[in-house]
């Protein structure tokens, strides 16, 4: 089984993102960025699957700007075999949507045979969370998103786990298919430091995306992007009646 | 071998496209620090098709300098360390620091598995085979965990109590005592000052006497951090009859469970107090003649040179938290308002911290200018006494000038600002005090 995994560059989970003054996003000018965790998670399972002998190669693909190498070179460093760098313009990084994830992805499996692709169940700059139901539509192979649990489904299936509410849902799913990646699938490993100076040996291919004949046409458009409301600061009540006097006040409670 | 990116004439050509009239080294020393969290390096390899990536983007900022010293896989290595830091070790330090004490086995072996302990060891041993620019890096970024005495602790390990042994240990010594280090199986430790000889290293009195293939050791040695929980001990003493004090010592591996081995209960510090620094005693302690590292006879000059490299990463990881202590005195300042506008309104705040701040970037370049010089093969034993007596003097002015702005806030036991204050007061003391540095700044100005 060869599983391709999808990460993506986004800015790191710790930084508190400003809006740019335009309103049109947010900053990312100058600000740390790291590999999706979400997608951290998915490569996780696919490198552990390589490790309990289900896989025979794990591809790491990114889309994105001249920077989503770095991240790369992450997935090199936490067990990818190779690299896939889907190369866009700056310009271009920041139109991107999940379609046009999902249109590359697809070209790219009608060049090289992939049993699985894996993806993080949404990437936490846009959390989308379409570019893997969106790919499955495309290819026509089944889906199994959210996963909480991957294990061996007998030859040609995978059996999936997946958090639903109140219960867990276990789907039988036909390979090829399209995976999605929960938060309690695993926890990824770090990479060490002979992984990273290992990494930077591993085959990095880059494909500009003209070259798959996908374009970067803007499905929507982004009127504005704004803080969230201030939320204002609470006054003090002496005791629960005075409490529910205030409520009634405001309106929130009915005589 | 790390390939450094400054020779590679590549790297001239794209520096000069961006800007021009200093040379690709002056120019990045001068920025590595502001951006050094935030700055992505581009490749400058073509083997592996990343060059590429990096000239499709030319009309962008994408095209900042080299760092002076680390290509991006020092700055992959500080990320991961970074995380782990951030994940496993920081949200306890607290702890720690009430109990006066870390795990040291849990921690190592946590690190270990992910190789901080290995980046110039040998390959052979486990070791990274990299060179002394990878330890630097790891040096400064153990400087973000958010106390002096882990990464204290966890640099006796890499870079003070193994040096020697990974260069001039046998084979079966390295194999014993090197390997399970680097792993961060074992926990090392360093003993070389004694309560009657600190910084004049010559004057020990340990002695270790020949007893058929044995040697027996006598004596005590102070200031052991690591010295509760270590394992083994990398320890100078007098193994040769002669009056020549500069080659009638050696080091010696060490074990400390071995019988006549005593440890004092743990000394109370000013800081670093969840370290654990005792006192140790050899009372006819037998260890075998092949535990000597290297020539016998010859531990004094080892040791000389294993302390340049102990003094460099103390002044790597001391960089983070005094960095930290200037970017949160700038941002308290900033939100404290008195008088009717903020501290940072202040000139005199102001600048202040900007005084701080070149200080520590000249600091900076000249650890960054040292282990360059010690890359290229040259003797950096003078550089390395600067930057050191540097570093040890700015802890303490910078942490003293912070926690004024503070205030009580600054003063209160749980501050960063209170822990950085009394941790850091001991980089003028350990690994050679500040007049240790004066003097050898001294003896090579006397020479020319």
């Amino acid at each position: 089984m060869r599983i391709l995994v999808g990460v993506k560059r986004v800015v790191d989970y710790a930084v508190k993102v400003r809006v740019k003054p335009d309103k049109s996003g947010v900053v990312t000018e100058g600000v740390q960025h790291s590999m999706n965790p979400f997608d951290e998670i998915a490569l996780e399972e696919a490198v552990k699957l390589k490790e309990k002998k289900l896989a025979t190669e794990v591809v790491a693909f990114s889309l994105g700007g001249p920077k989503s190498a770095e991240i790369l070179r992450t997935a090199l460093a936490k067990g990818a075999d190779k690299a896939v760098h889907v190369q866009v313009s700056e310009a271009e990084a920041a139109k991107v949507e999940p379609l046009h994830v999902a249109q590359a992805l697809q070209k790219l499996l009608e060049k090289d045979k992939f049993d699985l692709v894996f993806v993080g169940k949404q990437a936490i700059d846009d959390d989308a969370s379409q570019t893997a139901p969106l790919l499955a539509g495309l290819l026509d192979w089944p889906q199994a998103l959210y996963a909480s649990k991957v294990e061996e489904g007998g030859a040609g299936f995978l059996k999936v786990t997946r958090e639903i509410d109140g219960g867990l849902d276990t789907v039988k799913v036909k390979l090829p298919a399209v995976l999605s990646a929960d938060l309690r699938l695993n926890e990824p490993r770090y990479a060490t430091l002979p992984n990273i100076m290992k990494a930077k040996k591993k085959p990095l291919q880059n494909i500009p995306i003209k070259d798959l004949g996908v374009e970067i046409k803007s499905q929507t458009s982004i009127l504005e992007v704004s803080e969230p409301p201030q939320r204002e600061a609470g006054g003090f009540v002496e005791d629960v009646p005075a409490l529910v006097n205030k409520l009634k006040e405001k309106g929130f409670v009915k005589n | 071998m790390f390939q450094r990116s400054r020779s590679k004439p590549g790297d001239i050509k794209k520096w000069k496209a961006t800007k021009s009239g200093q040379t690709n080294r002056a120019k990045t020393a001068a920025v590595s620090c502001f951006f050094l969290r935030h700055w992505h390096p581009t490749s400058s390899d073509n083997d592996d098709g990343m060059a590429a990536a990096a000239t499709t983007s030319r009309s962008t900022k994408a095209l900042r300098p080299h760092h002076i010293l680390y290509d991006e896989r020092h700055l992959a290595v500080q990320q991961t360390l970074r995380k782990i830091i951030d994940d496993k070790i920081n949200p306890q330090v607290r702890d720690w620091e009430r109990d006066g004490i870390f795990p040291a086995h849990q921690v190592f072996k946590t690190l270990g598995r992910v190789g901080i302990f290995a980046a110039n060891k040998p390959q052979k041993y486990g070791g990274l085979g990299k060179d002394f620019s990878l330890s630097i890096a790891v040096a400064e970024e153990l400087g973000s965990i958010a106390c002096g005495s882990v990464p204290m602790s966890l640099l006796v390990q890499s870079d003070m109590a193994t040096p020697a042994l990974a260069e001039y240990g046998s084979d079966e010594l390295r194999e014993t005592f090197l390997r399970p280090s680097i792993s961060g199986d074992v926990v090392a430790c360093i003993a070389v000052s004694e309560p009657h000889a600190g910084s004049d290293v010559s004057a020990i009195r340990t002695t270790a006497r020949r007893s058929g293939g044995d040697l027996i050791l006598n004596g005590t040695k102070m200031w052991i951090t690591n010295g509760e929980q270590a394992d083994w001990a990398c320890v100078l003493a007098n193994s040769v009859d002669n009056s020549d004090i500069h080659h009638n010592k050696s080091l010696i591996c060490v074990p400390l469970h071995s019988e006549g081995v005593h440890r004092s209960r743990r000394l109370e510090k000013l800081g670093m107090r969840c370290s654990d620094t005792v006192q140790l005693f050899f009372d006819d302690v037998r260890v075998p003649v092949k535990n000597i590292i290297g020539r016998e006879g010859y531990g004094f000059l080892q040791q000389m040179k294993q302390f340049n490299d102990e003094r460099l990463v103390t002044v790597a990881v001391a960089l983070a938290p005094l960095q930290k202590c200037i970017s949160d005195t700038l941002n308290y300042a900033r939100d404290r308002r008195i008088f009717g506008s903020t501290l940072l309104d202040q000139q005199y705040i102001q600048y202040g911290l900007a005084e701080l701040q070149i200080e520590l970037e000249a600091t900076r370049s000249l650890l960054y200018r040292t282990v360059l010089a010690r890359l290229d093969g040259e003797d950096v034993s003078l550089l390395t006494a600067m930057a050191k007596l540097k570093v040890g003097r700015l802890a303490r002015k910078v942490t003293d000038r912070c926690l004024q702005v503070w205030g009580g806030a600054g003063y209160l036991d749980e501050s960063h600002i209170a822990r950085c204050f009394r941790d850091l007061r001991v980089f003028s003391i350990g690994a050679g005090s500040d007049e240790v540095m004066l003097s050898i700044v001294h003896k090579h100005m006397r020479r020319c």
